[in-house]
């Protein structure tokens, strides 16, 4: 009994212990529920976030760059689709085999064998190796068909810059190639757009408008594991190509200038001379784009490189001559402007002038005689424009010189490799060289020599404004959101005002003080060109819509000794790198003008035998390509 | 009395199956089929190696509870210290002769199938301290000699299990046998002066532990220490129970044990899992259906008429929920990371064959619930 008594008190004490302990156990419970809930639903959307952070990662795509195009439309700079060798390390079952069948499907080197193995140890065993950026046609197809055998290559078709008229275009648009580390950190866009693989503006136009170009990434968001690999795709978002540029060029004049200074070196540049419009721009001798695209061989590389007529310069804007006689329509201008000379003024040339005992001569050595400005200028004659320049003064020569865009920059901020040349005064000498100006040098400057350095490009610009009654203009080579036609920029002009697209006011753009020295200048340079004895008169076009004005100019690059003067050398017998630069600037049709060019070619000797020539070929298609032109109207808007 | 003993001893198989816990059965079948499901979905989907193994031991091991059941309480009771003797004598075969795995040596092979003796420990401990307080008269419970002797019978597996090194399940072999302390009626003062000695002593105890240990404590107190290393596995395992939401991201869709986030999926991390792809209404449902064992072994412990049931039953109530509190709250970020299974979910054999062989005792007691054990 005392023991059954035991028993049931020890009962007593397990169930009491026991309910305390199960009280215990519903408080642990509800405090582990209180925890779920806090997690999974008050905290569930923090968590989710992270749950989604882990699981899903994105992959950019290179972006697709927009096309350029000419003023018709043309693609200039286009997008083309080529074919890409990828292995996947993981897929291949016998790496070694792989790329032994790889290297003798395609030639590949050793050295590119070896830096695929390099790759393959650097990269994750899913992460693909471009074995080859560029496959032919052929052996795309060659791949396809052993790709049974091939366990773990990928084709693949993706999409490369393109330049359809290969060195056409290749100073105004340059070119696209792989980006160094310092081009990704200098520009933002490119910074939160890089891909590897991708191909940003290496110069020209495609480097300058490399932010608009771009274009966006297409985005692949994909749900990977916690090691990084790629479980399944979930989403695409497309890319948006980037803008389309539209250039004020034609195709068919910057090719015909292509195969009129074929293996010569200079430049050619064509100008509306009312809107500005850059309607050619070459310099020869040019190279093909897209060799850079895919990594230029080291061959290729030294052939441009060590060209002794310099492809890599862009000679229309970097390239700095002295303009020679084409200088002398200003020279002219300005004198009249300063009413230092008028028409009636004459001049007696003996084929040298003696100043402070020293000689200047005319390139005529026998003398032109007693000679007007309209002669001077027909003739070129250099005592002429001695003795104007004399009593000129380079001062006021400059003045005026300027005005007409020497010594500027005419593209402005466009191309970063343009030059801004020199048109030289007493303070700039004394400034720069710290010496004073001398006499004799203002009679060179008037002949276009001596300190004085333009482009080809400011030349054209120079005749433009010449040719379009003394306004000036703003030349441009993008068409722009609101492009101002031919007639309103005539009509602006005649009205003696401009409409500035820049600041969006009409302001005077007149560079006269007087109408009537213009025209003189443009009918002196009409007699320079459509006159017996004038020095273009063997490239005139008598028919009256080609019919062109022009002037020659022919640069010396050394002094001419007296014993060189003498002997009075044909070109051949001369050293090409002695020989005299040979340019003319034109404008025409001489009624009713619409363009202006500028031609220079490199030693190419005289401008009336090297030069003017080339205008003669050149105006016909460019006055036939302008009724086309005119309908062009099609304009998208583009802002940039 | 004696009688009676021998009545309650000729019961029938039929009466022993009718006499069966049926409630407690279907919860346990229950949970052993949700645990298949659950293990199909750490393998991604598909049957493969866990899953089948999961299965197969199910499949031997719940007969095996059955088997177990159909024995007579009094038999478990008599065989109580052996069990417990056998499994030291296993403990310190194990110590010396075991199988050595990521450092630490818990494993024997049995051919088989590999036993970890601490898990069957578990069990045996409170089937040994049951029977010594069955026994121990109410009055001798405070005495010097039955404290030395019954904490003796505590530390001696725990001392083998912490030397392997298995803190976790040597914390839940002391837990379960304190709480028999408990419920035989040791003096709350005595558990109340122990826990401040403990509290006093800890960092001591702390000194003692393991690099590896520490760390664990220091990544539970502030997991962002090391995101990507010591904190990972707990940071991740709340970001699969956080993003599981109300309703869970659905069956085989858990993200982050399906893209392998999750560390020890099939293990210590299985109800993470769970609690992903079934959301707050899942866990809570799991809890419920653990609660449901849990009451009912409570139930047939307090209709026991031996002591000797009562204990073991009350003992292993207490052992269950402890499991799962300590499992839950490792994976919730309440508790520092210690390897804890969760009972019949978690995969490992030797955890689930001493959960079923308890789970049999229990049955065992409710068939023979009007057995007096003398």
């Amino acid at each position: 009994m005392i023991k059954s008594n035991s028993g049931i008190r020890k009962t007593d004490v397990i169930n009491r212990r026991m309910f305390i302990v199960g009280a215990a156990k519903i408080l642990v419970f509800v405090g582990i529920v209180a925890r779920l809930f806090s997690l999974q639903i008050n905290e569930n959307k923090k968590y989710l976030t992270l749950s989604d952070k882990n699981r899903i990662r994105e992959w950019k795509l290179p972006p697709t760059r927009g096309n350029i195009v000419d003023y018709f439309g043309n693609v200039i700079a286009g997008n083309l689709k080529v074919y890409q060798l990828h292995i996947i390390p993981e897929q291949v079952e016998n790496f070694n085999y792989l790329l032994v069948r790889l290297k003798k499907l395609l030639n590949l080197s050793d050295k590119k064998i070896a830096n695929i193995n390099k790759l393959k140890s650097e990269l994750k065993p899913w992460d693909s190796i471009i074995v080859s950026e560029n496959l032919s046609w052929s052996q795309f197809v060659k791949i396809n068909n052993y790709l049974y055998d091939l366990v773990g290559v990928k084709p693949v078709m993706t999409i490369s810059r393109n330049y359809p008229f290969n060195d056409v275009y290749t100073h105004v648009l340059g070119y696209v190639s792989q980006p160094n580390e310092q081009e990704i950190l200098d520009n933002q866009t490119i910074q939160e757009r890089f891909v590897p693989g991708m191909k940003i503006g290496k110069l020209g136009l495609e480097k300058r408008l490399e932010n608009h170009l771009i274009g966006t990434n297409a985005i692949q968001r994909y749900e990977v594991n916690a090691y990084g690999k790629r479980i399944n795709q979930l989403e695409h978002q497309k890319g948006e190509q980037g803008s389309k540029i539209r250039l004020t060029v034609d195709t068919e004049i910057q090719k015909a200038c292509g195969e009129l200074l074929n293996e010569k070196a200079g430049s050619i540049s064509v100008m509306d001379i009312y809107t500005g419009d850059i309607i050619a721009m070459y310099s020869s001798p040019s190279y093909n784009p897209n060799l850079f695209l895919f990594g230029i061989s080291q061959d290729e590389w030294q052939l441009i490189r060590n060209n002794p007529l310099k492809p890599l310069i862009n000679k229309t804007l970097s390239g700095l001559y002295s303009p020679g006689s084409t200088i002398k329509p200003i020279v002219a201008l300005s004198a009249l402007e300063n009413k230092v000379i008028n028409t009636k003024f004459k001049v007696k040339c003996t084929g040298k002038m003696e100043l402070y005992g020293q000689t200047f001569h005319c390139w005529k050595e026998k003398g032109h005689g007693w000679v007007s400005l309209k002669n001077a200028m027909k003739q070129s004659c250099d005592t002429y424009f001695y003795e104007v320049a004399r009593l000129l003064g380079v001062d006021r020569l400059n003045i005026t010189a300027e005005k007409f865009g020497l010594g500027k920059k005419v593209l402005g901020d466009y191309f970063d490799n343009e030059k801004k040349g020199l048109f030289p005064n007493t303070k700039w000498k004394k400034n720069n060289l710290g010496k004073g100006w001398v006499l004799g040098e203002t009679l060179i400057t008037g002949i276009g020599q001596g300190y004085i350095q333009s482009t080809p490009l400011q030349l054209c610009m120079m005749t433009a404004q010449i040719a379009n009654g003394g306004y000036a203009i703003k030349p441009k080579i993008i068409v722009d959101s609101n492009p101002v036609s031919y007639e309103d920029a005539k009509q602006s002009m005649e009205s003696g005002l401009l409409f500035d697209t820049d600041s969006e006011v009409l302001i005077d753009k007149k560079l006269f003080k007087d109408k009537k020295n213009i025209k003189i200048i443009q009918e002196a340079m009409f007699a320079s060109t459509n006159e017996r004895f004038g020095t273009s008169y063997k490239s005139r076009i008598d028919d009256p819509k080609y019919q062109f004005v022009g002037k020659t100019g022919t640069a010396q690059v050394k002094r001419i000794s007296k014993r060189e003067r003498e002997l009075d050398l044909e070109l051949e017998q001369i050293p090409y790198k002695d020989r005299d630069h040979a340019l003319y600037v034109a404008y025409g049709p001489y009624i009713n003008p619409r363009y202006a060019l500028s031609i220079i070619v490199e030693h190419g000797g005289s401008g009336s035998k090297a030069a003017a020539p080339i205008a003669k070929k050149l105006f016909k298609l460019i006055i036939d390509r302008h009724d086309l032109r005119n309908k062009q109207s099609n304009f998208e808007r583009i802002t940039v | 009395m004696f009688q009676h003993d021998r009545l309650s001893n000729e019961i029938t198989l039929f009466q022993k199956m009718k006499n069966l816990d049926y409630i407690l059965l279907i919860s346990i079948i229950l949970l052993s089929v949700l645990s298949v499901f659950v293990m199909y979905s750490t393998d991604g989907g598909e049957i493969l190696f866990h899953t089948k193994n999961h299965f197969v031991k199910l499949a031997v091991f719940f007969p095996l509870m059955i088997f177990v059941a159909f024995f007579n309480i009094k038999f478990w009771h008599n065989f109580s210290y052996l069990i417990y003797f056998i499994v030291i004598l296993l403990l310190i075969y194990v110590s010396f002769f075991g199988i050595k795995s990521s450092g630490s040596q818990r494993w024997m092979d049995l051919y088989l199938f590999v036993l970890q003796p601490s898990e069957l420990m578990k069990v045996a401990i409170i089937m040994c301290l049951a029977k010594y307080y069955h026994r121990l008269k109410i009055e001798n419970v405070n005495s010097f000699t039955s404290i030395t002797i019954v904490l003796s019978i505590i530390l001696i597996p725990i001392i083998f299990v912490i030397s392997q090194p298995d803190l976790g399940t040597s914390i839940l072999i002391a837990l379960s046998g304190l709480i028999i302390l408990w419920l035989g009626g040791v003096k709350i003062k005595y558990f109340i002066y122990s826990f401040i000695t403990f509290l006093i002593s800890l960092p001591f105890i702390i000194s003692f532990l393991k690099p590896y240990q520490k760390l664990r404590i220091l990544t539970f107190l502030d997991p962002d220490r090391d995101p990507l290393g010591a904190g990972y596995q707990i940071i991740q395992s709340k970001i699969a129970i956080g993003s599981g939401g109300l309703d869970g991201k659905g069956f085989l869709k858990g993200t982050q044990s399906y893209l392998d986030f999750l560390p020890e999926k099939h293990t210590d991390f299985i109800f993470t899992l769970f609690s992903e792809e079934f959301g707050f209404i899942g866990s809570v449902g799991l809890l419920i259906l653990y609660s449901i064992i849990i009451f009912r072994i409570l139930r047939i412990g307090s209709i026991s008429r031996s002591n000797f049931a009562r204990l073991f039953c009350f003992g292993y109530a207490f052992a269950i929920f402890i499991y799962i509190v300590v499992n839950l709250s490792m994976v919730l970020g309440l508790l520092p990371i210690v390897g804890s299974p969760l009972p019949i979910m978690s995969y490992g054999g030797s955890s689930m064959l001493a959960t079923m062989i308890g789970f049999g005792i229990v049955l065992s007691a409710k068939i023979n619930h009007k057995q007096m054990i003398a």
